[in-house]
């Protein structure tokens, strides 16, 4: 290609196809004031900061989900077997003797990212119904392992005495839940903008790719296998982040951390949310949490049948999620962005 | 080796007892126009996925340049210069025609793998894919979702993907197929402004379109070469006649 006819090309667009690309992954005013309402809890609503920091980390845990399911296709039900073992991780460390917050963060990432590595190369090379049955089994199998490891886990009765040190050495967990809150959406916020990174980018636009036509994705050149191997590992990652900030934040790590439940829960609140958009998975898992703790206030038995009411009414009137029915809104109104 | 820019050397390939290709041998020379005909059923785009490596032979040799690609998957041999389009539209319908080339080129340049800098960052990579869709005159559409581009307009962002990977064999399985003959002739007109490095072959029905761009031909039948030959001789061949030419070559030489 001459650079005569990349400058005709260029001058010939209306208005420059660099400058296109560039206005999709701008900041809407939207978003933004999405990330100032996080800051709310801390002044109107100051005794649910605990439920707040809970939020946070299950929005960070869907917001992995997101990244290969909603955004490269791959259908999982066992993510939570990532969190679990960030979860465990951070638990271990801290019973070991070592309960600085920040690097057992990092640790629990580490395993749950070199997890995530291995079971990749098996997940890359399955679609649709064995993936789900695939990921489901990797759950169920790890969530055994961790029970029948009594000595290591503490089995079905959890990891006992973990201890958080000060965050930074200087904030203490409160019982309040001030630090945990903040703590959360710290993490929520950086990795958030280490996604929304990671989707604008080549990298991100091949994820696409591989979610709208998998089969045509060797035709271009592309190696799907290693894009899924690289995004399954970034995902676990995330995950197992999300888990040991749930240990730390809460001082407890159970089996219900790594079990098909958290799976589930994980995946309905991200196609309430709406898949594919970032935001969904946060949305929604604000949206799934304070639900189930004003419904269970109610009558905890029953919280399910509202769930299950909520999931199908999402996914006949709103197939999109409750996001893609905002945007829908917003278009008809022609307010977006 | 022999100067080939793509070669299949007895290339079998079965389904069961359903035989699909047999005993396969062609030559590409670089640079031709090579037309693939032959009746419904006769292995064309079989042997498109043979050479492509969307199918595996049971038997024989493909080879690229003085490369044996029989072993490679279908990427690596994308990446080596041998690059294909669909019948059927394959493409990605929520991308933009923009983005869908521009992955392309990103795939080729193996950026792709690149998660941490923005896709804005790559800009020869942008305007060299916007510069693909100018060329065949998808420019003033192509922020539009693929899904919302007409018809014609996706068969041309099929041959803008292929040529995003900088092919030096091009295989086109049917690129005019459903578009009205008006277009395809525009399209074919498009196929024939390519590049002489690029060694195209084209599968296509329409008999006028294939005596006016194909340089040679070649005649599959049952999953064999019955012919390969100029235009000319193809016409003249009693056997081609007889299996395959019929009434359309009746409309090619006095239509």
């Amino acid at each position: 290609m001459t650079s005569e006819t990349l400058a005709a090309a260029a001058s010939a667009a209306p208005a420059g196809p660099n400058e296109f690309l560039r206005a999709q992954a701008r900041w809407r005013w939207s978003e933004i004031a999405f990330w100032l309402a996080t800051l709310l809890p801390f002044v109107l609503t100051p005794d649910y900061l605990i439920l707040a920091s809970q939020v946070a980390i299950t929005a960070l845990f869907a917001l992995s989900l997101d990244l290969i399911l909603g955004f490269s296709g791959i259908v999982s039900l066992g993510h939570a077997a990532y969190f679990g073992v960030g979860a465990y991780t951070a638990g271990l460390i801290s019973v070991w003797g070592w309960g600085e917050p920040l690097t057992g963060l990092l640790a629990a990432g580490l395993a749950a990212g070199i997890v995530g590595y291995i079971t990749s190369f098996v997940i890359a090379r399955f679609r649709h119904l064995a993936l789900i049955m695939i990921t489901l089994g990797f759950c169920l199998l790890l969530q055994e392992a961790a029970n029948d490891a009594n000595w290591l886990t503490g089995g079905f009765n959890g990891l006992q005495g973990i201890q958080t040190w000060k965050l930074l050495g200087i904030f203490d967990f409160d019982l309040y839940g001030y630090t945990a809150y903040a703590y959360a959406l710290a993490g929520l916020f950086v990795i958030f903008l280490v996604a929304r990174r990671i989707i604008h980018s080549p990298f991100g636009l091949a994820l696409r790719g591989i979610r709208e036509n998998s089969a045509r994705m060797p035709a271009i050149g592309a190696p799907i296998l290693s894009h899924i191997r690289t995004i399954y590992t970034i995902a676990a990652i995330i995950a197992g982040i999300a888990g040991a900030m749930l240990t730390q934040t809460t001082e407890t790590a159970s089996l219900e951390s790594l079990g098909f439940q958290r799976s589930a829960d994980v995946l309905v609140m991200l196609i309430v949310g709406g898949t594919g958009r970032l935001y969904g998975g946060l949305i929604g898992a604000a949206v799934y949490m304070v639900a189930r703790d004003q419904f269970s206030g109610l009558n905890p038995q029953f919280w399910y049948f509202w769930i299950g009411l909520l999931l199908i009414a999402i996914v006949m009137f709103l197939p999109n999620g409750i996001l893609g029915g905002l945007e829908l809104l917003a278009r008809r109104l022609k307010v977006w962005p | 080796m022999s100067g080939s820019a793509l070669s299949a050397r007895g290339v079998n390939k079965s389904f069961g007892s359903l035989v699909v290709a047999a005993d396969v041998n062609i030559d590409l020379p670089p640079g031709v126009r090579y037309a693939l005909i032959g009746p419904n059923g006769a292995g064309k785009t079989t042997l498109i996925n043979l050479m492509t490596g969307m199918l595996r032979p049971d038997s024989g040799r493909i080879v690229l340049g003085d490369e044996d690609i029989t072993a490679l998957p279908p990427e690596e041999r994308v990446r080596r210069g041998l690059v294909r389009t669909y019948q059927i539209n394959s493409l990605f319908p929520h991308l933009s025609a923009l983005e869908s080339v521009t992955l392309a080129v990103c795939e080729r340049r193996r950026v792709a793998p690149t998660w941490w800098r923005p896709l804005t960052a790559y800009r020869y990579e942008i305007e060299e894919a916007h510069a693909i869709l100018v060329r065949l005159a998808l420019g003033p559409v192509c922020h539009r979702r693929t899904r919302e581009l007409a018809y014609g307009q996706q068969r041309l962002l099929e041959i803008a993907l292929a040529l995003a990977s900088k092919p030096k064999v091009l295989l086109l399985d049917e690129p005019a197929a459903s578009v009205p003959r008006e277009e395809s002739r525009e399209l074919f007109e498009a196929i024939a402004g390519l590049s002489r490095d690029i060694t195209v072959l084209f599968i296509e029905h329409d008999m006028e379109l294939v005596f006016r761009f194909a340089s040679r031909i070649i005649v599959l039948v049952g999953g064999s070469v019955l012919m390969e030959g100029t235009p000319a001789e193809i016409a003249a061949d009693a056997r081609v006649r007889a299996v395959y030419l019929g009434e359309a070559h009746r409309v090619a030489v006095h239509g």
